[in-house]
């Protein structure tokens, strides 16, 4: 029962995902992977449109998702299970809550789950950069080095750092995500 | 009836021309709710910000709960939740409708390996910016290199480990620590607030 699962699936990924819309991506990694609905290389691609369309990322990615895997009642269970316990959870807070925050306990697991959440998104980071520029999924893998995405990846540094000397705000998203799609027309076409 | 109404429809131009996600909605929220409205107050506001950040799920979608909840009651919360995913949802659905057709397309498929490494660049400062914000204590940086190995090497490994058992590990952590800070013996070492 796919909608099932899906419903399932994204409201687990909602109830754990502390600290926002990044955080989504390696629990959606795991997921998507772990159940056959995505290769990695769909998955980047979703996270692309993602970040170039209006709204959260999470919400905008478990509705791609879900559409992928069964239409718009796909789209609808998953959205909804991604939203559900984060707002839950808000209501508790905003109708008896509202010192949440103060309590030490509330801190303390905090504590505990930001670094946990920094690392997983780093570590995503890494080994989607191991995949995509040296071809290396899993140990044991032979290299396929890519020169072209290597490069590509230096550029997108030095621009972006550059942006930040200059203009003191982070570099645009969807002007990276756009420079990237020309670069890769004339690099692999 | 009509404060409900203008939640909506704030909520929905909110969630249609928000591109980048949770933090670029915080001062659209801010203008639009507390600065036009005066239905938030200023401290209250900033609040509101801690704890959609400190509770799991999006921030916009949390932010958007929570005033919602503040407008008009349970009734409120379900609308401006509502309104905020509605344009997104929208937007996506139809997008995922072509996507297949459009990414088999030899240039638009070309195009996407290239954006392929904007995606991992913008994942690395997603990834960075949240760590210049974590406090540079003993504690959450190993948590933090420890996490950061183990789930690089059993991804390349390619053992099935969930991230969500990574979180779950950190609440366990926190608390422990927390625990471990109460014991009579380590009272003197307590000195954070």
């Amino acid at each position: 029962m796919i909608l099932l699962r899906l419903f399932l699936t994204f409201l687990k990924i909602g109830s754990v995902a502390f600290g926002g819309g990044y955080v989504m991506i390696p629990l959606m990694r795991d997921e998507c992977l772990t159940n056959g609905w995505l290769t990695e290389a769909e998955l980047l691609d979703f996270i692309a449109v993602s970040e170039s369309t209006p709204g959260p990322i999470a919400v905008n990615m478990a509705t791609f998702v879900g559409s992928s895997q069964a239409g718009i009642l796909g789209a609808l269970v998953a959205t909804l299970g991604v939203v559900l316990p984060s707002f839950c959870v808000i209501l508790l807070v905003a109708a008896a809550l509202r010192q949440l925050l103060r309590y030490r306990g509330v801190r303390a697991v905090l504590s505990g789950v930001r670094p946990v959440v920094v690392a997983l998104i780093l570590s995503t980071a890494l080994t989607m950069f191991l995949s995509l520029t040296f071809g290396v999924g899993k140990i044991g893998d032979a290299p396929v080095f890519s020169l072209p995405g290597l490069s590509l990846f230096v550029f997108l540094c030095a621009i972006a750092l550059l942006w930040r000397r200059l203009r003191r705000r982070p570099i645009s998203p969807i002007f990276l995500i756009l420079f990237s799609g020309l670069a890769g027309i004339v690099l692999f076409r | 009836m009509k404060r409900l109404l203008l939640l909506f429809l704030s909520m929905m131009k909110i969630g249609l021309f928000t591109f980048g996600g949770g933090y670029a909605m915080i001062p659209l929220l801010e203008n639009e709710f507390v600065s036009k409205r005066g239905w938030i107050g200023d401290e209250e506001f900033f609040d509101m910000v801690a704890v959609a950040e400190s509770t799991p799920g999006p921030i916009a979608v949390n932010m958007a709960t929570y005033v919602g909840y503040r407008v008009g009651g349970v009734v409120g919360a379900i609308l401006g939740t509502v309104g905020i995913v509605v344009p997104s949802f929208a937007v996506i659905f139809l997008i995922s409708l072509v996507f297949r057709r459009f990414i088999a397309v030899a240039w638009v498929a070309a195009a996407f390996r290239g954006i392929r490494i904007a995606v991992v660049f913008l994942i690395f400062s997603a990834a960075w910016r949240l760590f210049k914000r974590l406090p540079k204590k003993p504690f959450p940086l190993t948590v933090f290199s420890l996490v950061t190995a183990a789930a690089t090497v059993l991804s390349l490994l390619a053992v099935r480990f969930s991230s969500v058992w990574f979180i779950l590990i950190g609440v366990g952590l926190g608390l422990a620590a927390y625990l471990f800070a109460l014991l009579p013996r380590n009272r003197r070492g307590e000195g954070d607030k």
